[in-house]
């Protein structure tokens, strides 16, 4: 059988039944040099950290819990400056107080405020309704998100610090350094934390009794010991973790080659170590920001948290136990936050050591 | 005790009694010297190639590392060019020295291109005048190791293992050495890639007069590239020979044992040669036995053996075995 020498036309293709299942081959075009030389090449080659960010961008949870960590940012940025009221003020309307604006249903106007309306007042939605003591329950649990937020990312950036500190000084130099610092790692490993914040917080009451009106001393002397606990006691496992990534990296061949090549310790650690880990500990961090998230609203939630009438996501669930059965949403609208916020924490974690692993890459 | 070690000029590379014991913890506060190389002692001319063979776990790359100072050795003294290799002095030979790894994935970091792997060493040793310069160099060292230059800007994950290897090879290459380790740098890699990587290996012995210590544990590959073969077993030199004389008449029983399990591609040879089995495994090299350390799987084995350690001693013609039997 001979192979037909003419060229290739779609034209001359037989007509196509129209129950056939054939390619209709008109529909293809060929390939033009340009785009055969375009498959030869390999992929576009990009940057670790933007190839990175393109495969995170792929994966829709990742994305989605960015979108929501986004929103949530700009919620307790924008919020107080949109909403009348404050977090630890009882509603007022025209210049009066009032006393009947407690307990409200998310939605709902106290009389005074419907008298008001009605005289031609505009009065702001209270849109997650009010407390038992009349304030309004939306901007409480904007600032309750933006403490439990602000707690959560320090208290991961100083297990970040200290953990990176102490696992690379351990893992570099190894050997007895090593032996005696992973010991003490285990001896803070073994304290209980929740005893420790208790005993800490009934400690710094006494010793440091913060006054003014700073940041620290509306945050109370419970917070602070939780900040204490974290750094006395949380950075165990990031330093672990560190330890453990340099420990692994240095076996690798290319820190040899280094060493061949003449490269000084900085050098080595600078260009083959740190960018080698750097990526799990920043994975580990964002893990880290939802536990502290967690912790401390746990702790709020047993009443060791923040001091009133600061309100954080935990305290406010607890404040609204009392009432779960009245007034249900008090306790529905902290928990989803607390929910989402350490959800979507966790969802870009895991997307982030999806996308940065090199592990899982080869 | 021994006389001085004296170098001779006409060798590149010359490691005399070199010892390498590592501590291995047998309690808390009990250690016992695992002796991964014990009194290796040869020499390497300009531009030749001294081929290292030897079972696993004998300490072959041991020597290599040892002989670059990545490890403190336990005693002995290694010679570049005459220049006496200590922690002193080896910063400055780090340029003339150079190796190639075996594992060609954990050799290149995969934080990096391929032009900063193979830049590492010239950014080290500050061997460029413009970043111009630099790219130029990367490109000729890409050139000669057979890779495209659009290659340049990718990462290693990208490349097969042959390609990996030979930007372990450029890298090597880049500070235009005199002398490169080449640690099992076919071993992980398939048939047809490795006589590809060899050929290029000779090839750029050819135009550069690198000299190599090529270490394998495949005999076939060995013979071919180097001029002359060293034999190690348990840390310690057996034979050193001419390759086609340690070929052709191999001396030391482990030699002849290892030469009968090199596979033949012709199954008719094959059926008709005997093969030397050996019985029994290596000695843990924490546990040595007495005299030399082959007696225990030696069919020649006697009380000779048992007593003292054979040493090195010439058969004629440079064909060093160490072995009592004549």
């Amino acid at each position: 059988m001979g192979i037909s020498t003419e060229p290739y036309s779609p034209d001359k293709t037989p007509k196509k039944h129209p129950l056939s299942l054939q390619l209709d081959v008109s529909k293809f075009e060929k390939a033009t040099d340009e785009e055969k030389k375009q498959a030869d090449v390999m992929s576009e080659s990009t940057s670790f950290f933007r190839d990175g960010m393109r495969r995170l961008m792929k994966n829709p949870l990742a994305v989605f819990s960015i979108i929501v960590l986004i929103a949530i940012i700009a919620t307790i940025l924008i919020a107080p400056r949109v909403v009348p009221y404050s977090y630890s003020e009882i509603i007022t309307v025209n210049g009066r107080r009032d006393k009947s604006a407690t307990n409200l249903a998310p939605f709902t106007y106290s009389k005074m405020e419907q008298q008001y309306m009605a005289q031609g007042g505009k009065v702001f939605p209270h849109i997650m309704g009010t407390d038992e003591l009349g304030r309004d329950y939306f901007i409480r649990v904007i600032y309750g998100t933006r403490i439990s937020l602000t707690v959560g990312v320090f208290a991961a950036l100083i297990v970040l610090i200290i953990g990176i500190l102490y696992g690379s000084i351990s893992g570099y130099f190894g050997g007895k350094v090593d032996l005696i610092m992973m010991r003490i790692v285990d001896v803070i490993y073994s304290l209980p934390d929740l005893l420790m914040i208790i005993l800490l917080s009934v400690v710094l009451n006494e010793i440091i009794k913060p006054t003014g009106n700073g940041l620290l001393a509306r945050l109370g002397t419970n917070m602070i010991s939780l900040f204490i606990v974290f750094g006395l006691l949380y950075w165990v496992g990031m330093a672990r973790l560190v330890r453990g990534q340099i420990l692994t990296i240095k076996q690798n061949d290319y820190v040899l080659a280094a060493r061949v090549s003449g490269a000084k310790s900085s050098h080595i650690i600078r260009k083959h170590i740190l960018p080698n880990c750097i990526s799990v500990i920043i994975i580990s961090a964002a893990l880290q920001i939802p536990s502290a998230i967690f912790t401390e609203s746990f702790l709020s939630f047993i009443g060791l948290g923040v001091k009133a009438p600061m309100p954080s996501l935990g305290s406010l669930a607890s404040a609204a136990r009392s009432g779960i059965t009245t007034y249900t949403y008090k306790l529905i609208f902290p928990s989803i936050m607390i929910a989402l916020i350490t959800l979507a924490f966790n969802l870009l974690g895991d997307g982030l050591r999806d996308a940065f692993d090199p592990k899982l890459r080869r | 005790m021994e006389e001085k070690f004296t170098p001779d000029s006409q060798y590149l590379v010359q490691a005399h009694d070199m010892k390498m014991y590592f501590p291995i913890k047998t309690g808390w506060f009990h250690s016992k010297p695992l002796k991964a190389v014990d009194g290796v002692s040869f020499d390497i001319r300009p531009g030749e190639t001294l081929g290292l063979v030897g079972e696993s776990g004998c300490g072959k790359t041991t020597v290599g590392r040892t002989l670059l100072r990545l490890y403190n050795p336990t005693g002995g003294e290694v010679y570049f060019d005459g220049k006496k290799v200590d922690a002193k002095s080896i910063g400055g030979l780090r340029k003339d020295m150079q190796m190639v790894f075996q594992d060609p994935y954990s050799s290149l970091n995969p934080r990096m291109t391929v032009e900063d792997i193979i830049g590492e060493p010239l950014d080290v040793h500050k061997l460029y005048t413009s970043r111009q310069d630099r790219r130029d160099k990367i490109l000729h060292l890409m050139e000669l190791v057979g890779l495209n230059a659009e290659h340049a800007t990718r990462y290693a994950h990208e490349f097969s293992g042959g390609q990996r290897q030979r930007i372990g090879i450029a890298r090597a290459l880049a500070t235009n050495p005199r002398f490169i380790v080449c640690d099992e740098a076919v071993s992980a890699l398939d048939v047809s890639i490795q006589a590809q990587v060899i050929n290029m290996f000779e090839d750029l012995q050819k135009q550069l007069g690198v000299a190599y210590l090529f270490i394998a544990h495949d005999l076939l590959v060995v013979h071919h590239i180097s001029k002359r073969i060293a034999v190690m077993y348990l840390g310690r030199m057996v034979e050193t020979a001419d390759s086609n004389e340690l070929n052709s008449n191999p001396i030391h029983p482990y030699t002849q044992s290892l030469l009968s399990a090199v596979p033949y591609p012709d199954p008719k040879q094959a059926k008709e040669r005997k093969r030397i089995i050996l019985e029994g495994d290596v000695p843990s090299p924490l546990n040595m036995p007495s005299g030399c350390p082959f007696r225990t799987r030696c069919r020649y084995a006697t009380d000779e053996c048992k007593a003292k350690m054979p040493p090195l001693t010439d058969r004629g013609g440079g064909h060093m075995v160490a072995c009592w039997n004549k």
